[in-house]
């Protein structure tokens, strides 16, 4: 009895320190972003490319189908009250507010997110990070920053781009396949959709995007440097990345409401 | 060298398209504002109920829409809904005994402010109060009195 109340006391102290460390961890990163920004952007721009560029094609891929799904959904449901005209507007409130940027950034967790852990996590197995600071260069400053940064600008983007092809999507269906009219699809979106609710999506974006590429850092940092802990890392990144961003999203949108 | 290059070229493509993504949600899902002007001039209405009538709710006249709802208040000395809207400063002939109702757009849709030309010589101008105004029609209330119709007219028959 004594020992399980100790056990839970360290493992509460053990999690409090974990967490406490992540904070400091972010404070590190915020506080070497302006001059990496400044000083190396090339090493930025190359993050962005990793993280955004190449996650294009899954992104717009998966946007179409959620968009076409949506506008489905969206045209038998509404079919039933003879009000097909508003398909596009309940695929555009739920790309624009919610599914833009919340698939974007499991997406993106799972894309770029295990692929930024799993480099960063061989990187100290094969003790390269240990390399670095023997040679006087932060690796915080060379190899995290750089990749969190990236992640952060490359989010929104995603996001956004992820709504755009949603909407095509949506309007395939919507127009192209069930024939509901052209000008009236678009003008019922414009009527409805308010510049606000298009800022909460973004708002949203910036802020899974800054989750989603620290948590991926973080886990890569402290991975413990075996190829069983760089995998155990990865796996981590993408079940905590889903569970802080639902969570945040739905903070988010109580708070917005 | 020819690697930077590509990386660079994949990421300018990538921030573009990202930001053409962004103003296409901002400008093109959103607004639908059909109703720009460059001067205009303030007018009042009382109405005893609005329904559900909203700022930003337009205001036409013969189905063109010629103004915005810009402030909907309640007066507590009158007991009524006082709407303010605005007309587009190149209509200045409208006769000041028009008369104002909130109509509905479609069986569902929004509600709208609807003018209706009067014959006077006199014109609306910036402070005006339209006089002739009519209700929103409220479903429920509508229902109502159908309903009622509808009982009272069963006993007459009975």
């Amino acid at each position: 009895m004594k020992q399980t109340f100790l056990d839970l006391r360290n493992n509460l102290i053990e999690f409090l320190r974990t967490f406490g460390a992540f904070q400091l961890f972010f404070l590190r990163l915020l506080r070497y972003s302006p001059e990496i920004l400044t000083t190396r952007l090339g090493l930025v721009v190359k993050q962005v490319h990793n993280a955004g560029a190449q996650s294009l094609v899954i992104i717009m891929v998966c946007g179409l189908f959620v968009g076409a799904v949506l506008a489905l959904q969206a045209y038998s449901n509404m079919s039933k009250f003879n009000a097909e005209d508003w398909t596009g507007v309940a695929a555009a409130f739920a790309l624009v507010k919610e599914l833009g940027p919340v698939m974007t950034a499991l997406l993106f967790a799972g894309r770029a997110g295990t692929a930024l852990t799993s480099e960063i996590g061989l990187m100290k197995a094969t003790d390269q990070l240990s390399a670095m600071e023997m040679m006087a260069v932060n690796p915080v400053r060379r190899v995290l920053v750089p990749r969190f940064l990236g992640g952060v600008i490359a989010m929104p983007f995603l996001a956004a781009i992820f709504s755009a092809v949603g909407l095509y999507g949506a309007h395939l269906i919507g127009v192209e396949v069930f024939q509901v009219d052209v000008g009236s699809f678009w003008q019922q979106i414009q009527l409805t959709v308010e510049i606000s609710d298009v800022n909460e999506g973004i708002i949203k974006s910036i802020v899974f995007g800054v989750a989603a590429s620290l948590i991926a850092v973080w886990e890569g940092y402290n991975t413990v440097p075996t190829a069983e802990g760089v995998g155990h890392a990865t796996t981590r990144t993408v079940v905590i990345t889903a569970i802080t961003v639902l969570v945040f999203d739905f903070m988010i949108t109580a708070a917005m409401i | 060298m020819r690697q930077t290059r590509s990386v660079e070229i994949g990421t300018g493509l990538f921030v573009l398209l990202g930001m053409s993504s962004l103003f296409f949600l901002t400008t093109q899902t959103t607004g639908g504002d059909d109703f720009k002007a460059e001067s205009v001039y303030t007018v009042e209405a009382r109405f005893e109920n609005i329904g559900s009538l909203r700022t930003r709710a337009p205001v036409t006249m013969s189905g063109v829409t010629i103004g915005r709802v810009t402030k909907v208040a309640f007066d507590a000395m009158t007991l009524e809904a006082v709407v303010h809207f605005v007309i587009d400063a190149q209509y200045d002939q409208i006769p000041d005994d028009t008369d104002a109702s909130i109509l509905t757009s479609g069986i569902l849709g929004s509600q709208y402010i609807g003018l209706q030309a009067g014959g006077s010589d006199m014109y609306l101008e910036d402070g005006s109060e339209i006089l002739f105004t009519q209700s929103a029609i409220v479903l429920e209330n509508l229902i109502g009195k159908f309903l009622l119709n509808a009982g009272s007219s069963d006993e007459d028959s009975d």
